[in-house]
């Protein structure tokens, strides 16, 4: 054999074997044919897999008894309702009102009370009207009622059981559990009044975020300058108003059952009311300690409705210009 | 001691709910309150499979996790009972409950929640056995009479199985390796030729 010929038999070898890799595969072809014949007999599946596929899948079926989710067999998202509730929401929860009392406490004992820098003028002016107390105070003392019961749900079972036993804390428990029902409504008309009353005021702007790198005249001895309301107060306003709103739509959502909602909306519309709930109590510690014993002059604003020019000067300068201006121009 | 479960056989049971009847009807539960129900996939289509559930007294039961007046407790026969005198009617139990087994009667304006029932397992409640107190509150007690569940006892096809889970289990095995029909290794058909 010549090398030329040799050559010429290997190419062709190669490009056999070439081939046969490439087509030898697809012979399969040749015994199963390319109909769909046999995906048709896939589809023939155990009635008793279907089953528990769909009900893990959260399908509802049909169920002579009839009622909300009677048809579901198996509600697989209260798992993660109970450990979100008994785990994080009840441990972080409890860490942020500690902490915030905490710091709350440390704060008086480092600052102590902010005191007027000026003697009492023995003038006054009008801060807050009659109508505008009476929202507050309503609105106050239902939403101390409704922490306190709130939070009497989700950590009595720990707390309070050990104290009052188990069927002296059920007592209160059922009458805490009324009380919120009935009242969480009534809170939210007084948190709605609120805002509508008071949204004038609270236009966030330079002379706030001044007021905040001031620390709001609380820590170092600047006394920032603030309107009628001041940096801190509007971030209140703020938050009552975007948390607070979460706060009872989400009340309603678990306190009128006779609309046939579903458990997964009443789950989620939980977790995220006490999450609000937790939060904004821990700010309203924060309030009621500036409001009373953390300033001066400060709690009398929203009791009598008056407050000293000297105490007015000191925290809400502008306010008392704007009061004075118009006080000029009337009686000139 | 005992370890009570419920099994409900999805290849027998014909939804005929004479469980949900017979356990109304023994507990005389209030309208509208159901212990026990039949759910049905696939209704009224090839492969419709039916199972009956009520509470499955659970081992970490997640009502007795979430009920925040503590009012749940397991038997001895590892039965998940509760105690209505605490009970409030908060609903918690029924958010965290995955087969709905808490129910609620209606009590008062916009669905108020009244004291919260379920099943027993026929077990009563923390009353007297056989008191008064006992039956209206939470029915029949007929564990204390060495009985066991009625909706068990009134199945006409021996679907749904109640007793020690160590008989119940025993009872279902035999079953399933006797019987004919379709094969309960599930997978087989579709890996296996030979």
């Amino acid at each position: 054999m010549t090398l030329s010929k040799r050559k010429k038999m290997m190419s062709l070898t190669g490009i056999l074997m070439l081939l046969a890799i490439f087509l030898l595969p697809m012979t399969g072809y040749i015994s199963t044919g390319f109909a769909n014949e046999n995906e048709q007999q896939a589809k023939i599946t155990n009635p008793k897999s279907d089953y528990w596929r769909l009900v893990r899948g959260n399908e509802k079926g049909y169920s002579a008894v009839k009622g909300r989710e009677t048809n579901e067999l198996i509600q697989g998202s209260g798992q993660n309702w109970r450990a979100l509730r008994n785990g994080p929401v009840a441990t972080y929860g409890s860490w942020m009102i500690g902490l915030t009392l905490a710091v709350l406490a440390l704060f008086y004992l480092w600052r102590g009370k902010v005191e007027l820098t000026h003697p009492r003028t023995g003038e006054t002016v009008e801060r807050w009207s009659v109508k505008e107390r009476r929202i507050h105070w309503v609105t106050a003392i239902l939403f101390i009622i409704l922490a306190v019961t709130g939070m009497s749900l989700l950590y009595g079972r720990l707390v309070l059981i050990p104290v009052f036993g188990h069927h002296g804390f059920s007592a209160y428990a059922e009458i805490a559990k009324w009380a919120h029902n009935l009242l969480g409504p009534l809170f939210m008309v007084g948190l709605l009044s609120m805002i509508i009353n008071w949204f004038k005021y609270n236009y966030l702007n330079k002379i706030d975020l001044q007021w905040f790198k001031d620390f709001g005249g609380m820590i170092g001895d600047k006394h920032p300058s603030a309107e009628k309301l001041n940096g801190g107060e509007k971030m209140w306003f703020w938050s009552l108003t975007v948390i607070g709103i979460a706060l009872c739509l989400t009340g309603l959502v678990l306190d009128f059952p006779n609309f046939d909602q579903e458990r997964e909306v009443i789950q989620i519309s939980h977790l995220t009311h006490v999450i609000t709930a937790l939060v904004l109590t821990s700010f309203a510690l924060g309030h009621i300690y500036i409001g009373t014993i953390g300033t001066e002059g400060a709690l009398e604003g929203m009791v009598t409705g008056k407050v000293d020019t000297a105490w007015a000067e000191q925290h809400h300068d502008l306010w008392m210009k704007e009061l004075r201006q118009s006080e000029d121009s009337k009686s000139g | 001691m005992a370890r009570m479960k419920f099994l409900c056989d999805e290849e027998r049971c014909i939804e005929c709910n004479a469980c949900v009847t017979a356990c109304k009807n023994e507990h005389e539960v209030p309208w509208g309150v159901n212990r026990r129900r039949v759910v049905t996939m696939d209704d009224g289509l090839p492969g419709e499979k039916s199972i009956s559930v009520a509470c499955m007294h659970c081992t970490d039961a997640p009502c007795q996790a979430v009920c925040p007046v503590d009012c749940f407790y397991t038997t001895d026969d590892g039965v998940v009972l509760h105690d209505k005198d605490m009970c409030i009617g908060c609903g918690y139990c029924l958010y965290a409950c995955p087969f709905g087994a808490p129910q609620y009667p209606q009590e008062g304006a916009f669905g108020a929640r009244g004291k919260m029932d379920k099943c027993t397992f026929c077990g009563g409640g923390p009353e007297e056995d056989h008191s008064h107190e006992e039956l209206e509150k939470y029915g029949r007690n007929r564990l204390a009479e060495g009985k066991l569940p009625l909706c068990a006892e009134m199945c006409s096809t021996k679907a749904l199985i109640a007793g020690d889970g160590d008989i119940v289990s025993d009872l279902f095995r035999n079953r399933v390796i006797r019987r004919q029909g379709r094969q309960e290794t599930w997978g087989w058909d579709t890996a296996y030729q030979d």
